[in-house]
């Protein structure tokens, strides 16, 4: 693996850095009295296969440059994904020129100096991958042909893709901040479809890392694809009931991406959160607890800042349930008189503590309920709390799955949710932002027959 | 030479002997189809919230996408600089798809003459910047009266103006101009505790103009700031919707997201020729009660869903994709109409340069039948009326769906009783379709608010329909 000074990304970085300073310092001379801008640049290949024929070979080529400038406290956003000088200079002006249509905001400016994180930790995020399109095809070829030869019931192939993508981001201020770091994605994922008299089912497996060692083996994904597809097969509805619910793992980590859209500042000053006035207090049941590490190393949502330069910091968000911290960027944080929290533009990391060892042990708990793999749609309220999603899954009793569940909806509202958890597995999906074993709710109204 | 061609090509020293010696160096590969795709597109958005005029935000994107076809196969490449250099690198990226050799001789470009849908307008210039935030501050003042109780108000408007030019192997020569706006207002109410969000909007292929003209003596924006104020109070008094199969009355215009959802998407040409979706291999069969006939229509003037030409220059067209509820066939784009041995209608689209075409909707929408919305709320006992929606969703291959009412009622005895909060709806595409027992005569298209995604992609959409009855369809409510 070369991990270089050396690395042509280096310079990159250096250029870009360079073309950030150049965008503030036009901002200024146009008559901005602060100014902040981002630019980010991800390069890269994806590949797909599709009944073990190659499908798409694309190369990838995205960048852009956001700047806000405050003239005051008046402010003006532009953007450009065209990296000409020209393009950079005429959305510096255009920029500019907004600022003279909005308001005199007091809360607008770029985040307090002190928060900022002027020497950034390394946090190794960068592992390049010389892959060739012709290798890319090998690993769907792998996953795909692994999944299709699993069982007979397994027909047809949505495909296989791979991509390999390296990009960089920088962001600079007026405080004199310019920083940036390179980094690095890769996945591979396959959906599979499979057949049982009329019904077709269809699931998918992926894997992705920072460095091409982190993903798992082809085949295993294709297997992975194959048995969830197959698992699916002949599901029923279930009857209109009350019932104990499992939020299998992977999609467990939803129901707190509802938290983070519930705790951040933007929905708190607005009002428009079922959150509102709850920091410090019990919103989940006392065995919730979440720490944040934004600094794990090779993290696929580790950042050393967030999208102001505002540090990150390991912070406990739930302790024995009860909420430690609201999610503030600087304008939201200055409309309620508090401090920025380094949440601009998400979460890093979050890491729901176990409360059982794996899933087995909480499908045991449970006992007799529903296990919910699949979500289907958006019908999530954060004004209310309201919930009512369609759901898919598994009809569980005495700890054991009896039988596929589909064409069903869980409803419910947030507030009764989160304190209805009762169990935590250690069964952790690893790959987002929210690092979450299967989650246990005591209660819910499915809807079916 | 039109605007956009001076604009795409002449100002960056290119000419069209170029783009045909780019597309005949990708031929001298084993290649079916090639295209060069050129976008510029410029977007705005201002921002009222509660008296302040919060940020406005400008964004330019600029690039060219080319693509090679061979077989099934396909091979792409961007760049976000358009001049000769780029494009002869994209081109050799592209070309990579398949193996050197004897492929179909390039076509003479013929310059496809295309209906106008809509204007050729600048919409971010046509308004002067001071113009948009007195309009912003309009809806938000006349909010703030019929609602002094209002707890916030926000509302936003954007536009995008976008100009494409489509070069193909097989001929096309194809230039657009796709203007786009928006409009959306929210006010958020509070009552005992209680607090509740309504909003509205709406958009379409012209000018800001468009939302001062006058509609029954008032104008549009004034209509979205009642509308939003009225469902926030609407959402005040919902009581908890029922859980359960039950009869659902779907009210007309934004409802049709059913159809989006049910029946759109598994007639997309690229699951079907996959035979990956719930409908594949069924066209000439009754996938739907024979009162449903469904169209796909890109050429309705100036829609929010609607086209010219698609991204792949075929002109915007009229299809029926079930007919009395017979399936009558699918929406293609150049590679899997080939492949499927039909002909493309005018369902290539892409998100930008960056991004691939692939079959989508324009506006999807139900033909009207007899019924009066009187009548088909009438004949429920015990269900419920959905006039509002949030988005949906669909797996193709297993044919489930949901959507989610933003805005419901209960029905008792024939009659409209209580709101009720809003509640997910699921059921089975080709089940649902056939469940379609009222068709009313009340047909309606939405404000043009609809984005779709696929594949991680987004186009604008449109979709409609009449009151319609479905005897049976289960109701994801907590009481």
């Amino acid at each position: 693996m070369s991990k270089t000074q050396q690395d042509p990304i280096y310079q990159q970085i250096d250029d870009v850095k360079q073309a950030v300073s150049e965008a503030l310092t036009h901002a200024k001379k146009l008559g901005a009295t602060a100014a902040e801008a981002a630019m980010s640049s991800t390069s890269g290949l994806s590949v797909s296969t599709r009944m073990g024929e190659v499908d798409t070979i694309e190369f990838n080529q995205d960048g852009g440059l956001g700047i806000s400038v405050y003239v005051g406290n008046h402010k003006g956003s532009a953007s450009t994904a065209d990296l000409s000088p020209k393009a950079l200079r005429s959305v510096v002006e255009k920029a500019v020129d907004i600022a003279k249509f909005t308001s005199d905001d007091p809360c607008n400016g770029v985040a307090d100096k002190a928060l900022l994180e002027m020497s950034p930790p390394d946090l190794d995020l960068y592992h390049p991958w010389d892959v060739s399109p012709e290798e890319g095809i090998e690993f769907c070829l792998d996953a795909e042909k692994a999944a299709l030869e699993f069982d007979k019931r397994i027909v047809n192939s949505d495909g296989a893709s791979f991509a390999s993508h390296q990009g960089l981001r920088v962001y600079g201020n007026s405080h004199g901040l310019v920083a940036g770091f390179p980094r690095t994605r890769h996945t591979l994922s396959t959906m599979v479809i499979g057949q049982d008299g009329e019904q077709m089912q269809r699931d998918s497996a992926y894997t992705i890392s920072r460095e091409k060692n982190g993903l798992k083996v082809a085949e295993s994904v294709g297997i992975e694809a194959a048995e969830s597809t197959l698992a699916k097969l002949n599901s029923r509805k279930i009857k209109t009931m009350k019932t104990p619910v499992v939020f299998r793992a992977d999609i467990a980590n939803s129901l707190f991406g509802h938290l983070v859209s519930a705790i951040g500042g933007g929905a708190l000053y607005r009002k428009s959160t079922f959150l509102l006035d709850s920091l410090h207090t019990q919103i989940f049941n006392s065995c919730v607890s979440i720490k944040e590490r934004p600094h794990l190393l090779k993290g696929l949502a580790s950042s050393p800042f967030d999208s102001e330069g505002v540090i990150t910091q390991d912070r406990d968000i739930i302790h024995g349930g009860e909420l430690q911290t609201y999610l503030m960027a600087s304008y939201a944080a200055r409309k309620l008189g508090m401090t920025a929290t380094g949440h601009a533009g998400g979460i890093h990391n979050w890491l729901v503590q176990r409360t059982h060892d794996d899933l087995c042990a909480v499908l045991k708990t449970m006992g007799t309920g529903l296990l919910v793999t699949e979500l289907m749609g958006q019908g999530v309220n954060t004004v209310t709390g309201d919930y009512s999603r369609g759901a898919a899954g598994f009809w569980v009793e005495n700890g054991q799955i009896q039988y596929p569940v589909s064409e069903i909806t869980i409803a419910g509202n947030l507030k009764d949710m989160f304190k209805g958890v009762q169990a935590i597995g250690g069964d952790i999906e690893v790959r987002g932002s929210v690092q979450t074993g299967s989650v246990l709710i005591e209660s819910m109204q499915v809807a079916g027959e | 030479m039109n605007n956009v061609e001076q604009h795409l090509l002449a100002d960056s020293q290119l000419t069209r002997e170029q783009l045909e010696q780019t597309l005949n160096y990708i031929h001298q590969h084993q290649v079916d189809y090639a295209d060069l795709y050129f976008q510029s597109s410029y977007n705005e958005t201002w921002v009222l919230e509660d008296g302040i005029v919060k940020d406005g935000s400008y964004n330019i994107e600029r690039g060219v996408g080319v693509r090679a076809l061979s077989g099934e196969k396909t091979g792409f490449s961007y760049s976000d600089a358009i001049n000769f250099d780029a494009l002869s690198k994209a081109a050799m990226a592209a070309r990579s798809i398949a193996q050197s050799g004897e492929s179909k001789k390039v076509q003479v470009f013929s310059d496809i003459a295309v209906k106008q849908q809509f204007a050729a307008v600048q919409p971010i210039t046509k308004m002067a910047d001071a113009d948009k935030v007195a309009l912003l501050r309009e809806i938000e003042a006349h909010i703030r009266d019929i609602a002094p109780d209002a707890q916030q108000v926000v509302s936003s408007i954007s536009a995008v103006y976008e100009e494409v030019l489509i070069a193909a192997s097989d001929g096309t020569f194809a230039t657009d101009i796709r203007p786009l706006i928006r409009l959306n207002c929210s006010v958020l109410l509070e009552k005992n505790g209680r607090r509740e969000r309504g909003g509205a909007g709406g958009g379409a292929r012209l000018d800001y103009g468009y939302f001062k003209e006058l509609v029954d003596g008032k104008p549009r924006w004034l209509e979205y700031a009642e509308e939003a104020v009225r469902m926030a109070r609407v959402n005040l008094e919902a009581v908890d919707a029922p859980a359960g199969a039950m009869p659902v009355v779907l009210g007309a215009g934004w409802p049709g997201v059913l159809l989006h959802e049910a029946v759109g998407h598994g007639l997309e040409g690229d699951f079907n020729r996959k035979e990956a979706s719930a409908f594949s291999g069924k066209v000439g069969q009754q996938v739907a009660s024979e009162l449903c006939t469904v169209v796909d229509d890109g050429t309705l003037a100036d829609r929010r869903g609607s086209l010219n030409v698609d991204d792949e220059g075929t002109p915007a067209a009229y299809n029926v994709l079930i007919e009395k509820g017979i399936l009558k066939g699918y929406m293609q784009d150049k590679l899997n109409a080939r492949l499927m041995g039909v002909a493309p209608t005018g369902n290539g689209r892409r998100e930008s340069y960056a991004h691939l075409p692939m079959p989508r909707m324009t506006n999807t929408y139900m033909l009207p039948g007899e019924d009066t919305p009187a009548d088909i709320i009438s004949s429920v006992k015990k269900g419920i009326f959905a006039s509002n929606f949030g988005g949906g969703q669909v797996d193709i291959t297993s044919g489930k769906f949901v959507f989610s009412a933003s805005e419901a009622y209960l029905i008792e005895n024939g009659k409209i009783t209580r709101p009720i909060k809003g509640a997910t709806l699921i059921g089975n595409g080709p089940d649902v379709m056939h469940k379609v027992s009222m068709v009313g005569n009340d047909l309606q298209l939405d404000r043009g608010v609809g984005v779709c995604g696929k594949d991680g992609q987004s186009v604008p959409v449109g979709v409609g329909q009449p009151s319609l009855k479905i005897d049976e369809i289960t109701v994801g409510g907590t009481a």
